[in-house]
């Protein structure tokens, strides 16, 4: 059936992967796009990238972090469950090709998009070396996954719980200066990550690529909610994006816009703290 | 006196329609006029001359018998002027309520030359009321299935007309739309207070009724394309996509938080049910000082939305004067009724951000009139250093909307002109491609319902032809 849920597993305590039915999607669809959906008539439309799809089975996955209403509610549903609207595949595709060595950082819930990204990547010929990066140990997601289609992996916690001791983009820093040679690299996740990791490779003029989120409500380029400054100009994240040259972007400007909601999401949610300010 | 009919007709003067009192509206989404009662329609109706050449009817982009509508109104046959309009209008509850009738049907008609013209428009929306509220709902005979089939791009007033006649002509008909609630404008720009949904509805109801499939959810160009659609077994192809991208002033500061274009507000209150929030999930900011920019129909919708949203102060902020505003005239009476504050001659230069990268101010020029330009309106130019600020915490920004690439981008030689928009006759809805055809805001610019509804008449018509020639 149409927008079914097939599974909805939960592979950490925050994050949770769901299969949905949606043939015409999972048929044309690219690494690197997204859909929108909804839960009901009165939800949000919230976009997730698409991690995975199996064209002769009509579904696709998504991994999303549970951090206000609409996700929240998503981790409540069960498999024969209908969403009321899927759309997609939404954005532009990433731009594939055998670059030489890449490597590609994911960090939180950012680790499920670039699992689609660093999987075409290989198919392409690259070599992957894949940083994975969670606050602690059990919320970090698809290591074997990762770890099955790299050349090698590497994985930190700000906790020090597992893996190396501090942030993904240590671990890059190390590994340039550790001579590896870079061709390019992908950057994916909380929004001082990506700040971050592009300071890294900007002296070392490295190409970075990064997804962006900020808020959406159409995603086809009708509203303009998503708009992001990269390199001073404006562009729609939805349709021009997501993925912008990192050292473009301008990161302050995405993060407040992310919060332009904050209150009344926390009336939503009516939980006591809002977690936005952590994205 | 004289029992002339004519001169007893002039007597009755044009029949007000009653509404809500603004100090009420202005707190509430629900539709500010009340619509004609059955008396007032009958009076309204009798002022009609019947003229034996009606101009009335060239004002028309759908050619409605505007007398013969009203004459079976006049006769208390209000069904039977439903039924009339729809001959040749397949959206009379909704033409009624937002066609620019000055500009259109009544400034031509005979009565606007001494007086006050017919109450056309008035008219038009009270026998589609009746009707639909009746229930007693004809579904016309469809001619014998043709085998072939169409396939609409979007689902504003020029995919529902041309989905009606198509079916109606024995095509198989199936409408893709974007977003995942039919209607277009209608849907998610047009505000409650001035169509409610439920009319759209009642009228993307009556289509499928008709046999048209609605699939909403569906991004054509993104996935499927216009060519995968012709290679799926569509014989042809409309595109009636609007023309949805918003247009910003491009002046520093415009990305702060609190800074919307009209689309994503109105999108935020009308199709996501914002104005609701928390019982529908979508937030929208609540501006106190509330500026929005521009003076289109769209400026006004924005700028009454802040009203009803609590705004304490909403302004429109407009860079030409009064006489040059392009809104319906309804419409600027009821914002000024409501309270809107206009700013005219007066043109942002800069928006100033606060804590949290939120506007908290706009930096505006003084503006003077100077020489018609292209348009033949008097040309704005700004007065050097009249600059001032206002103090504002939301801004909308209403000055236009461009073509959307995604459908001209993704199909192989598609004519567009300089500004995106797709290259279609004006006879026929044609395009450069072979079998697809275009109307409405995307051919246009930002034009009207009617005039969209106009062109999909025509190409559904060419459409019918070209599909015999298959
Ligand atoms: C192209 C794109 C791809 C994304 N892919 C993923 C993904 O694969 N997995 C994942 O977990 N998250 C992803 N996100 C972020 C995800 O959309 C938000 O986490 C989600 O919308 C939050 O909804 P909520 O109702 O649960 O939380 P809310 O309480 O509504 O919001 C919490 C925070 O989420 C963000 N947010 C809210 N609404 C939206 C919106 N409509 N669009 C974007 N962000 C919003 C804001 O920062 C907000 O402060 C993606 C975002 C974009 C733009
Ligand atoms: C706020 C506002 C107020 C207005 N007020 C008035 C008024 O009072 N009177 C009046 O006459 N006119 C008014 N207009 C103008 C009028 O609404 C438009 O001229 C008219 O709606 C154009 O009709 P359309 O069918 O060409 O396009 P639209 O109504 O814009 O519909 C286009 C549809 O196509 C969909 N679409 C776009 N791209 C794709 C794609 N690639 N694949 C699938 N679907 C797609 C869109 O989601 C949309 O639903 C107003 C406009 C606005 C924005
Ligand atoms: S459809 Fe519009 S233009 Fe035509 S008669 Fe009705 S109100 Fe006038
Ligand atoms: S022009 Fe005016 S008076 Fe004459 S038929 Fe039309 S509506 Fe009636
Ligand atoms: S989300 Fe509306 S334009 Fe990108």
């Amino acid at each position: 059936m149409l927008n079914e849920v097939i599974e909805n597993t939960k592979l950490s305590d925050i994050v949770v992967r769901m299969v949905i039915e949606a043939p015409d999607i999972a048929d044309t669809r690219k690494a690197g796009q997204f859909v929108v959906l909804m839960i009901d008539e009165k939800g949000e439309r919230i976009p997730l990238t698409i991690v995975d799809s199996d064209a002769a089975k009509g579904t696709l996955a998504i991994i999303y972090q549970v951090v206000g209403k609409t996700t929240a509610q998503l981790a409540e549903m069960r498999a024969g469950d209908r969403l009321f609207s899927v759309l997609g595949p939404l954005g532009r595709p990433t731009e594939i090709e055998n670059f030489g060595t890449v490597v590609s950082v994911g960090g939180g819930v950012g680790i499920g998009v670039a699992y689609p990204i660093t999987k075409a990547l290989k198919e392409a010929g690259n070599k992957v070396i894949s940083i994975i990066g969670a606050r602690t140990k059990n919320i970090l997601i698809l290591e074997e996954e990762l770890k099955a289609i790299s050349d090698k992996l590497l994985i930190s916690t700000d906790d020090g719980s597992y893996g190396h001791h501090g942030f993904v983009s240590d671990i890059l820093q190390n590994l340039i200066t550790s001579g590896e040679k870079i061709d390019r690299v992908y950057a994916i996740g909380p929004v001082p990550m990506m700040r971050v990791v592009c300071e890294v490779t900007r002296p070392h003029k490295i190409p970075t690529v990064v997804s962006l989120n900020p808020i959406m409500v159409d995603a086809t380029g009708m509203c303009g909610a998503c708009r992001v400054a990269v390199g001073g100009k404006t562009q729609f994240a939805c349709v021009d994006g997501p993925e912008f040259d990192g050292h473009e972007v301008d990161f302050a400007l995405l993060a407040t816009r992310l919060r332009m909601y904050c209150d009344q999401e926390k009336q939503a949610t009516e939980s006591t703290r809002c977690t936005c300010h952590e994205r | 006196m004289s029992d002339n009919p004519t001169k007893k007709k002039e007597k009755i003067p044009r029949q007000p329609m009653a509404e809500q009192e603004p100090q009420v509206r202005r707190h509430n989404f629900d539709e500010v006029p009340f619509g004609y009662s059955d008396e007032v329609a009958l009076l309204e109706a009798q002022r009609c001359l019947q003229c034996k050449k009606p101009p009335c009817m060239a004002g028309c982009p759908v050619e409605i018998d505007i007398p013969g509508f009203i004459k079976l109104v006049a006769e208390g046959d209000f069904i039977g002027g439903a039924r009339k309009i729809k001959e040749t209008n397949t959206l009379p509850a909704i033409c009624g309520r937002v066609c620019p009738q000055e500009t259109q049907c009544e400034v031509v008609c005979v009565l606007a030359k001494k007086g006050d013209p017919v109450a056309i428009g008035r008219l038009e929306r009270f026998v589609a009321d009746y009707e639909r509220k009746s229930g007693d709902i004809q579904i016309p005979k469809k001619a014998s299935s043709s085998g072939k089939r169409a396939a609409v791009v979007g689902s504003g007033p020029a995919g529902l007309t041309i989905a009606g006649d198509l079916v109606k002509m024995g095509h198989a008909v199936t409408i893709f739309e974007g977003l995942h609630k039919p209607g277009g404008v209608l849907i998610y720009g047009i505000p409650e207070f001035r169509l409610p949904k439920a009319i759209v509805d009642a009228e993307v109801d009556y289509l499928k009724k008709l046999g048209a499939e609605i699939r909403p959810n569906v991004v054509i160009g993104r996935g499927k394309t216009v060519d995968d659609l012709l290679a799926e077994g569509y014989d042809a192809v409309f595109l009636g996509v609007g023309a949805g991208a918003p247009v910003f002033m491009n002046i520093p500061g415009e990305n702060l938080s609190g800074i919307y274009s009209a689309n994503e507000y109105l999108t935020r209150s009308n199709l996501m049910k914002a104005y609701r929030f928390p019982d529908y999930d979508t937030p929208i900011a609540l501006g106190k000082n509330v500026a929005v920019l521009g003076g289109g129909n769209v400026a006004m919708d924005s700028v009454r939305t802040a009203l009803r949203l609590g705004a304490d102060n909403a302004y429109i902020v407009y860079r030409r004067s009064k006489t040059e505003l392009p809104a319906r005239i309804e419409e600027i009476h009821h914002a000024e009724e409501e309270g809107v504050q206009f700013k005219f001659l007066t043109n942002p230069v800069e928006f100033i951000g606060g804590e949290k990268g939120w506007v908290t101010g706009m930096k505006c020029i003084q503006m003077e009139l100077g020489e018609p330009d292209d348009s033949g309106r008097r040309r704005p130019i700004p007065i050097k250093g009249s600059e001032f600020v206002i103090d504002v915490d939301m801004v909308v920004v209403a000055i236009g909307t461009q073509a959307n690439p995604v459908v001209p981008a993704t199909t192989p030689g598609l004519e567009t002109n300089r500004w995106g928009y797709i290259v279609a006759d004006p006879q026929t809805g044609a395009t450069s491609r072979k079998g697809v055809y275009a109307g409405g805001d995307i051919v246009r610019g930002s034009a009207t319902v009617i005039e969209a509804m106009g062109d999909a008449k025509r190409a559904a018509r060419a459409i019918n032809e070209y599909l015999k020639t298959l």
